[in-house]
């Protein structure tokens, strides 16, 4: 249990920046092909985004991709029994859902069901820790890894109080815009607030939030011990590649996160 | 109706569930309405608005010729005779005189019927910040001539076309965009819900309606207090300043929610929009589309107060269908010579259904909120009206 701590806290020791991807649950039948070829091609997690109706911290990219999901009759029971099916990837499964969900199925059997079915870490981006200690208390009893996020409007001190109480590793939205947009603009105080985070974290620093070329993703693994890339995936999916496009995509983040250290 | 404390809750309902990037903002928020509510000078300086520019006291007007009709004694609040034609004003001001003082430079607002944006259009103009509004693309069709208003008065209106493209994508879209403007930026949320400190400051802001309505019961009434107080609810910012004047009395509190946006009725618990209350929810627990002819009162969810309220059994909530909505419009205009919003004719509504059914008994007297004035619900009306002739 705790696999995502584990995976992840490996990587870092043997000098890897780790490789997160997503895919929106149910956003097209082979959705459970979406997630074994971005593991074949060197994600060491991956984010399940659980589909809501008003995902307030996501862009465009995966709002449709919720949306699309919802309307292919997409449901979190649905998912979780697919996801049961697929159970010893060897990879951690994190589910990324929003606080709607977790709180009306109820915070603890939010976190066993998860468990239940391989999942191994936990995100809840309209969760923030001062409304967290039972989601952390029964993701702790489930053996979740419940990650917590910082944003650049953070301030230090409580930079510090959500990088100790973050498990898993510590999730940088380093932009303060909601996913898949990016600007080149921002990424010197991208990088910044990277840098920032790693002063209070011992676990894992993993830069999210418009990282969307194996370009930036290079940049950020030099301030961060990883990158999430979720949007530039979706994008592609969306358009109706197919998984073998999507897994190309994953190889060249990979390659280009390789190289860069 | 007090203080929620830090944490923002109304028993279980209320909080602040946004993503740790709008922390800070809820706390600057909160911290800077604490002082200013604290201060006598903030609250000098907002009365004086509200008397000078905003056209306060609106008063309220013995209804004689409907309640012939009823049957039972009706004061209506006029909220429709303030500054832009509703109640939203009192909140703007005092939302965009505390941006001010946060030394903020443009406002952002959500919109449903568009009045909340054309009052957060008019104070942001005449205090001089600037002003983004989002409204839902349906919405914006429904109230063009909101939308022409906001304009005029120098805001920026931005379509949303995300989901129902009514006010429940609005709002998200406006959370959004306050992300990325939160340094410069305060965002006037127009209901009584959000994240905490949202819903009970603009309860505050709002109970001008009923420290106000309450005094002049008191003068109007041989028992001072009506029996009944009835209000709209959408998300619930009229009711709240209402009932705000009166959960120390004996009065029965009735909020009035649309049949197609029945959160109270028809809801479960849920968190939508920074805050744990009551949302219509679909089978799979998705959040469900509202549907209502007023669109201001077209919104899945409750203010969290107010769920309280319901839990606690102080206030109940009720809906109206459209059609008995449009018939109280009617009514209205014909006995009273006064064009109410389609929002507030749902509280009228109620009142005749429960004369009627002997809910209200004969002769009790019932102090109703006239949220807003009607002028912008004129097209759907007359669309409706001559189409069923």
């Amino acid at each position: 249990m705790a696999a995502v701590e584990t995976v992840l806290g490996q990587a870092r020791a043997k000098g890897r920046s780790a490789l997160v991807t997503y895919v929106t649950a149910g956003i097209r039948a082979d959705w459970l092909d979406l997630l074994t070829v971005m593991i074949d091609a060197g994600a060491d997690a991956v984010e399940i985004g659980l589909p809501f109706s008003d995902p307030m911290l996501d862009g465009p990219v995966i709002q449709q991709a919720s949306s699309a999901a919802i309307s292919r009759g997409t449901t979190i029971p649905g998912i979780l029994a697919q996801l049961r099916e697929v159970s010893g990837l060897g990879t951690p499964l994190i589910a990324m859902g929003y606080a709607h969900h977790a709180c009306t199925r109820g915070l603890r059997r939010y976190c066993h069901e998860l468990a239940d079915c391989g999942v191994s870490g936990t995100i809840i981006p309209d969760l923030p820790v001062s409304e967290a200690d039972e989601y952390l208390a029964e993701a702790r009893d489930a053996g979740l890894d419940a990650i917590l996020m910082v944003t650049p409007a953070t301030p230090d001190q409580q930079m510090q109080v959500i990088a100790e109480r973050s498990r898993g590793f510590l999730y940088v939205m380093s932009v303060m815009n909601t996913t898949g947009r990016t600007y080149e603009r921002d990424d010197d105080a991208r990088w910044a607030v990277a840098a920032r985070s790693r002063k209070h974290s011992a676990r894992p620093v993993i830069i999210g939030f418009g990282i969307d070329t194996p370009e930036r993703a290079a940049a950020a693994v030099t301030y961060a011990d990883g990158v999430i890339v979720a949007s530039a995936l979706m994008r592609r999916v969306m358009d109706g590649a197919p998984s073998t496009e999507v897994g190309r995509c994953v190889r060249e983040i990979r390659a280009a996160i390789d190289n860069a250290q | 109706m007090g203080d929620p404390g830090p944490a923002g809750r109304f028993g279980s309902m209320g909080g602040r569930f946004v993503p740790e990037a709008l922390i800070p903002a809820c706390e600057q928020v909160e911290e800077a309405f604490r002082r200013a509510w604290a201060d006598a000078g903030f609250r000098t300086e907002l009365t004086h608005m509200l008397s000078s520019y905003a056209g306060r006291p609106t008063p309220v007007t013995v209804a004689d010729r409907l309640s012939d009709a009823l049957g039972v004694s009706v004061l209506l609040k006029r909220e429709d005779l303030a500054h832009t034609g509703s109640h939203k004003i009192n909140n703007v001001a005092g939302q965009v005189l505390l941006a001010q003082r946060m030394g903020k430079t443009a406002v952002i607002a959500e919109t449903g019927a568009g009045q909340h944006g054309v009052a957060t259009a008019t104070v942001a103009a005449h205090l001089g910040l600037g002003c983004t509004v989002f409204m839902g693309e349906k919405d914006m069709a429904r109230q063009e001539l909101n939308v022409f208003r906001m304009e005029l008065l120098g805001a920026t209106v931005i379509p949303v076309t995300s989901g129902s493209r009514t006010l429940k994508d609005a709002t998200s879209e406006a959370l959004r965009h306050w992300v990325t403007t939160v340094d410069s930026t305060h965002y006037c949320i127009g209901s009584a819900l959000g994240p905490h400190p949202y819903p009970w400051m603009v309860r505050e802001f709002q109970r001008v309606i009923g420290d106000e309505a309450r005094a002049q019961c008191a003068e109007l009434l041989p028992g001072a207090v009506p029996d009944a107080v009835v209000a709209c609810v959408g998300g619930g910012s009229n009711a709240a300043g209402t009932f705000a004047g009166f959960t120390a009395t004996t009065a029965r509190l009735i909020g009035t929610e649309a049949a197609g946006g029945a959160a109270l009725s028809n809801g479960r618990r849920g968190v939508l929009h920074g805050f744990m209350s009551s949302f219509l929810q679909d089978e799979h627990g998705q959040i469900a589309e509202a549907s209502s002819i007023s669109a201001g009162l077209d919104y899945p969810g409750i203010g969290p107060e107010h769920a309280y309220l319901a839990e606690i059994g102080r206030a109940e909530y009720h809906s109206v269908t459209d059609a008995e909505a449009v018939a109280a419009v009617e009514l209205c205009a014909q006995t009273e010579g006064i064009l109410c919003a389609l929002e507030s004719a749902h509280a009228l509504a109620w009142v005749r259904r429960a004369a009627r059914d002997g809910e209200l008994t004969a002769g009790s007297t019932v102090l109703v909120t006239l949220s807003g004035r009607g002028d912008k619900d004129v097209s759907v009306l007359r669309e409706l009206i001559r189409g069923r002739r």
